[in-house]
């Protein structure tokens, strides 16, 4: 039942945040679910259960995002917290609603054994956030909220089809029940092969365009350069999440059905088309958050690729969802303090913040060297396992474009991190002055910072073990 | 009996997809596809397999949403904020039909690879030219309410083919992905009044102030 719980409390405690008139209220209401999601998640972990007749249950690879979902909603939610005293959104006491109904509908979206179900919370994420990303008054908001909606919306419209062909693939006479993800496994071989390839292709344009691989990312960088700092590190770490699993599941079905070389080249090509297009993109970008959503598109291109490689490329695809969720909200935070501090988040008027940000700055510098995959971080690790894995199963040069395709991010990261950092103020009379920063703004991305260290140097055994059984159902195995 | 019923409801189907292509007027374009959703609630109570509640509660719910509470909400967000009565294609309206015709002929090409047991029904075919419409207006037509009439038309295809296998969903799956059209187009008929205070006209070829330089 506790998985009936984790969906329906923080629903119920949506709509009560929206009855309350005090926003230090709605502030306690938003961290009480908070905090009680993570608690329930961690118990999770311990004991599992099934709710609704085996249509929500955390099997490994759901748990794992689950987890991640929760503990980022709890940074964020700690976060916004702090971040509402020195900036209204705009929708006043439906922010913290709508905050609410995301983690509703990620947590449906990771514990779904139904695919249709997983449908319903995925199209929730959508609905939940979209008010968020329209957080102020004027034109470019709602320009991205608009691309947003349109392009996620036929996204997701996409995926339904998939899951529609899905279900037109199971035969109609036998006991396997509909669109549930164990029958579906177990009854593989007895799945129309012409209507799950169908389904895989639908699949991944639909969770592809929620997730922003190319060339179904244009929405992304709008929504990520106009969206609140904070509800930009939701989407980036726990909305693509989400998306990545939907995709997993269909390639789960896929690959037990016998389908690996119609899966694997589709899900190579989608990887490194992406890499290509976030490296071309980066370069010379002049927004820091328009970089975030293009580095966005590099990660979920490295995760498709991952699976698509299977071994050791699915395991440290498995793993690097977590290192990027951690990593990518950490970076947000750290930017959305500095945008805070200087009123905008184009490059050219945000340099020289270590002497006014310190401590977000730091953080900054450490988030760029944990995006690009330096060691000792832990997205060191997942990508330098997924790149193992193209070398062992034999695609020496999908590693080789791979390593090429990092550096020149590496390269065009390091360029604009080190400017805003470093630089030299352009102008001296507007020049932010420097206070104290805050300790509810730079608690939570310390912590996420910490978190991804600690990856990189010791992965603690039971989640070791939750990653290797989330990876062999994605046909990998731990390097 | 329901048999030649059936074929007929598909086949109006196909006249809505092509009506709001050809339609010069925003109210008209709603029209059609208010239309279109009051067929698509019918649609559930001819297929094979009788009326249970179930069946009935989708039906009455489908006709509800698509046919009433939608095309009114559009109609209202029109009059409330003085969005000019014009569908102002980017392709004309004679290569509108071109296309939908292209859609067309794809659709049973399409089909008539598909596995046997698809093959005889026109659902399919009919399911998949619906979502290609509405992909069309999509693409095509600049202003934002009309480009909500297409995101409608591609759910409407998917919904229909969803009906193929109407045993197989459950009613809570159903509910849920009505529920969650119905608050998508709520949003954005929200987003559409609000870029029509802010830009004076609703066409989404304004938004560009986005982009890569």
């Amino acid at each position: 039942m506790l998985e009936l719980f984790l969906v329906v409390v923080p629903l119920a405690a949506g709509a009560l945040a929206y009855a309350l008139r005090k926003a230090r209220a709605r502030s306690a209401l938003l961290l009480t679910v908070a905090m009680l999601h993570t608690v329930a998640v961690g118990v999770l972990w311990v004991h599992k259960g099934s709710a609704l007749g085996g249509w929500l249950m955390a099997d490994d690879l759901g748990l794992l995002v689950l987890s991640l979902v929760s503990v980022l909603f709890l940074v964020v939610a700690f976060y916004a917290v702090g971040y509402v005293r020195y900036e209204r959104p705009r929708g006043g006491r439906a922010f913290v609603s709508c905050l609410l109904v995301f983690l509703s509908a990620t947590s449906l979206v990771a514990l779904s054994q139904h695919l249709a179900l997983l449908w319903v919370g995925m199209e929730s994420t959508t609905l939940a956030i979209a008010p968020l990303i329209y957080s102020r008054d004027d034109r470019r908001s709602l320009e991205a909220v608009w691309k947003y909606l349109v392009i996620s919306s036929v996204g997701i419209a996409l995926a339904l089809l998939a899951v529609f062909l899905l279900a037109t693939a199971q035969p109609v006479a036998g006991a396997s029940r509909a669109l549930l993800l164990p029958d579906l496994i177990s009854g593989a071989s007895h799945l129309d092969q012409w209507w799950l390839r169908a389904s895989f292709v639908f699949a991944l344009a639909g969770f592809g365009t929620k997730m922003g691989l190319a060339p179904l990312h244009t929405w992304k960088p709008d929504t990520y350069g106009e969206a609140p700092s904070l509800v930009g590190g939701l989407m980036a770490g726990a909305l693509t999440s989400c998306a990545f699993l939907g995709l997993a599941r269909f390639a789960q079905v896929a690959l037990a059905a016998g389908l690996q070389d119609f899966v694997r080249p589709l899900l190579i090509a989608a990887g490194l088309f992406s890499l290509l297009v976030a490296a071309a993109f980066i370069i010379g970008q002049a927004d820091v958050k328009r970089m975030l959503a293009y580095s966005s598109v590099e990660h979920m291109g490295l995760l498709v690729l991952g699976l698509g490689l299977g071994g050791a490329g699915a395991y440290g695809s498995v793993l690097h969802v977590i290192n990027n969720g951690l990593v990518k909200v950490m970076l947000f935070l750290a930017v959305g303090n500095l945008v805070l501090a200087t009123g905008t988040s184009v490059v050219a008027d945000m340099r020289g913040m270590l002497r006014t940000r310190p401590v977000s700055a730091w953080l900054l510098v450490a988030g760029l060297f944990a995006v690009t995959g330096s060691p000792p971080f832990g997205p060191f690790v997942s990508e330098f396992s997924i790149i193992t894995g193209a070398v062992r199963e034999h695609h020496p040069w999908v590693a080789g474009a791979t390593v090429l395709m990092l550096t020149i991010i590496f390269v065009g990261i390091a360029r604009m991190i080190l400017g805003i950092v470093y630089g030299e103020p352009s102008t001296s009379d507007d020049e932010v002055s420097s206070v104290a920063e805050r300790p509810s703004l730079i608690i939570g991305p310390l912590i996420l910072a910490s978190m991804v260290l600690l990856l990189g140097l010791y992965i603690p055994p039971p989640l070791r073990g939750a990653i290797g059984r989330a990876a062999a159902s994605l046909g990998g195995a731990a390097p | 009996m329901t048999h030649s019923t059936l074929q007929l409801l598909l086949l109006l189907i196909v006249l809505t997809d092509f009506a709001v292509l050809g339609s010069s007027r925003l109210s008209a374009c709603i029209r059609w596809i208010a239309l279109q959703g009051a067929v698509l609630g019918i649609l559930p109570l001819v297929t094979e397999g009788g009326l249970t509640i179930h069946v009935v509660a989708l039906a009455i719910g489908t006709i509800f949403v698509k046919a009433f509470v939608l095309p009114g909400f559009l109609r209202w967000a029109i009059r409330e904020a003085a969005i000019r009565r014009e569908v102002e294609p980017l392709v004309g309206y004679m290569g509108s039909m071109l296309l939908g015709a292209a859609a067309l002929g794809a659709a049973f090409a399409v089909t008539s690879t598909m596995p046997e047991s698809a093959r005889g029904s026109l659902v399919v075919p009919v399911a998949l030219v619906t979502v290609m419409i509405g992909m069309v207006i999509l693409i095509t037509r600049a202003k934002a309410v009309i480009q909500v009439v297409g995101y409608m038309m591609l759910e409407n295809g998917i919904y229909i083919f969803g009906l193929t296998l109407a045993r197989r969903v459950p009613f809570l799956v159903e509910a849920g992905v009505l529920l969650d059209v119905f608050v998508g187009v709520f949003i954005m008929g929200i987003v559409v009044f609000h870029i029509n205070r802010e830009f004076d006209s609703i066409s989404a070829s304004k938004l560009t102030e986005l982009r890569e330089s």
